[in-house]
């Protein structure tokens, strides 16, 4: 194990490329061109989805008001549903889109699938970060792609958690279409996995409030950093280029 | 135990006609919605097999599946019972008593091993060495697996035989277990609900006894034909629902006029049942109908996933306060929020405290790349 660590942080193979674009660099170019259009493009696309499916989600947790009139001239559930399980099926294509991505992009398109957790170097900088947050240490280091922290955090926070929904969202869907459809063939073993729906219902539901959460540090992270950090952090994801911000190592 | 006859002597014996018999058959082949072309084959499956012997033992339970059982209206209880199976063996139907009563046990297996069908009512327990369900003197896990090695198939009547139910619901202090977790060797039909409808047990037992085997299976082992959809698939109130129109108190204008009870909690979303289909007491009514939401009984936890009026289950965290996901997720944000404000607070503050000039110096950096 150890010898691995060693080759692999002196930047041997696809394993190492990972840990040496997820770990700190020490004189980078003032600026540099981080984010393509395509993973712009899905982070936004991707936020929209995010927000049009809490919203719709919470609703159809907790329905509005009753509407008046006859059951036959209105379709007001119906439509929130319908755009929940329309949205959700956005949001899983462009996540294929952007595993797809993954594999076409730079070498920062990969970071958020693939923390290096098997490097203690990594790990060691996920600490300083923390120190970092916690007002322990003056300065930050610079990264090109997403600090240590922040990639462990959109690991555990945002990639699991977006499985999840996925998979136990299509699995309700699933039994809304019916158990002889392709739906349940394809996503029913997640009640297998799991148990009874009204408890899938839960977990799915549960899983929204860490999103939301997700998006909450996300947010408040992301504007923090731009001001506090060494590198541009908002601009980044919208013209594709990271700034630094001095020239110290 | 006589000499085995077969169904069609059973009913001649009885006094039935042949032109009764052959709607019987109908009847059957309607209520199983075989269609027309099954009623001779039901017929001719009546003239030529044996009556199969049924062994009904009752594990932990409450005894409302036989009640439901006797009063099913097509085909009728009585005719099941009494021309359909040989009911050798059951606590409530039988009329022995005592050692009698547990001998036919013992002939059963000596005279039709591999042959009857097992069907369970209740469940065994297994904390104590199965001490908290005694039967004949001894702990029912015993003689459950008695009477399992020599059944040809087993029904697991109800939720307690086929998800546990409430004995099993948390924390479980007996360790009562569904029957599928005790027997692995065998097949098992499970016909969930608290009761199952009583249409839904005699139906079961009709198709088995008619085609000499267990009926088409969903993933969890239920009869598709009764347990493939939700009760909220085939819901009256459906078009409500679809047009957000829900009652919002039992007693509400919205509930007057058979609104939705999707916000007072009703499972009907989650359950797999035909109550909405088949209806309850001959078809009179089912629950929904009678204005008072699905509790879910024929789901597995459906104890655990209460309160029945909510529509949001309440979850045990980890700190041993029960909450429902809302609660749960606010609180967390709450916390997280707050925790946001504090740091971004501390951020300002370091910032501020910061050498003035440098921070100066570093802005105009920043702002001039």
């Amino acid at each position: 194990m150890a010898d691995s660590t060693e080759a692999s942080e002196r930047g041997n193979g696809f394993l190492g490329t990972l840990v040496q674009s997820s770990t700190e660099v020490k004189s980078p170019a003032e600026k540099v061109y981080v984010y393509e259009a395509p993973l712009r493009l899905w982070h936004w696309l991707n936020a929209l989805c995010i927000v049009v499916l809490c919203i719709t989600g919470y609703l159809i947790g907790s329905p509005p008001t009753s509407v008046m009139g006859e059951a036959s001239e209105n379709f007001q559930f119906g439509y929130i549903r319908l755009i929940h399980f329309a949205v959700g099926q956005v949001l899983a294509l462009a996540l294929l889109y952007r595993i797809a991505w993954a594999f076409m992009g730079n070498h920062h398109s990969h970071q958020l699938f693939l923390p290096p957790v098997w490097s203690t170097r990594w790990w060691g900088e996920v600490w300083h970060e923390v120190k970092w947050y916690a007002f322990l240490t003056k300065t930050p280091k610079k990264y090109i792609g997403h600090n240590p922290l922040a990639q462990l955090a959109m690991f555990c926070m945002f990639v699991i958690p977006i499985f999840v929904a996925i998979f136990t969202g299509f699995a309700l869907y699933a039994e809304g279409q019916g158990i002889d459809s392709w739906w349940y063939s394809a996503f029913g073993w997640v009640f297998a996995v799991l148990g009874d729906s009204f408890w899938v219902h839960t977990v799915h539901h549960v899983n929204m409030w860490i999103i939301i959460i997700f998006v909450m540090i996300h947010i408040y992270v992301a504007v923090r950093e731009d001001i506090m950090s060494r590198q541009s952090l908002v601009s980044t994801m919208i013209s594709g280029w990271r700034f630094f911000k001095d020239d110290r190592e | 135990m006589g000499k085995p006859q077969t169904f069609y002597e059973v009913f001649r014996q009885q006094g039935i006609s042949r032109r009764s018999f052959n709607k019987f058959c109908s009847l059957t082949a309607a209520s199983l919605g075989l269609g027309p072309a099954f009623a001779p084959k039901i017929a001719h499956a009546m003239e030529t097999k044996r009556r199969t012997p049924v062994i009904w033992l009752n594990g932990l339970e409450c005894t409302c599946c036989s009640e439901s059982f006797i009063r099913s209206g097509h085909p009728l209880a009585s005719d099941v019972v009494l021309s359909m199976l040989s009911l050798d063996y059951s606590h409530t139907l039988m009329a022995s008593a005592g050692h009698q009563a547990e001998k036919i046990l013992e002939e059963t297996l000596e005279e039709s091993y591999g042959e009857y069908i097992l069907a369970v009512e209740g469940n065994p327990p297994l904390n104590e060495d199965g001490m908290y369900c005694i039967v004949g003197g001894r702990p029912f896990v015993e003689q459950l697996k008695e009477m399992a090695a020599g059944a040809s198939a087993i029904i697991a009547w109800g939720s307690c035989a086929s998800n546990g139910c409430v004995q099993a619901a948390r924390p479980n202090p007996t360790a009562a277990t569904p029957i599928h977790e005790v027997i692995r060797d065998k097949p098992i039909v499970k016909v969930p609900g608290c009761p199952p409808i009583p249409e839904v047990m005699t139906g079961v037992v009709t198709y088995m006894l008619t085609f000499g085997r267990v009926p088409p299976l969903d993933r969890l082992g239920r009869p598709e034909m009764f347990y493939g959809q939700r009760i909220h698939d085939k819901c009256y109130r459906r078009p409500h629902f679809d047009a957000g129109q829900f009652a919002e108190s039992w007693d509400d204008e919205n509930a007057r006029r058979g609104y939705c009870l999707y916000k007072m909690g009703c499972r009907g979303p989650t359950t797999y049942n035909a109550c909405s289909t088949t209806r309850w007491n001959g078809g009179v009514s089912f629950p929904i109908e009678s204005g008072h939401g699905c509790i879910g009984c024929s789901e597995e936890n459906f104890w655990d996933n209460g309160p029945f009026y909510e529509r949001l289950a309440d979850v045990q965290t980890p700190l041993g306060v029960e909450a429902n996901a809302d609660q749960i997720g606010l609180g967390a944000a709450g916390v997280i929020g707050t925790a946001i404000a504090a740091h971004a607070a501390a951020s300002a503050l370091k910032r501020a405290r910061a050498n003035p000039a440098e921070d100066y110096k570093s802005k105009t950096e920043s702002e001039g790349v």
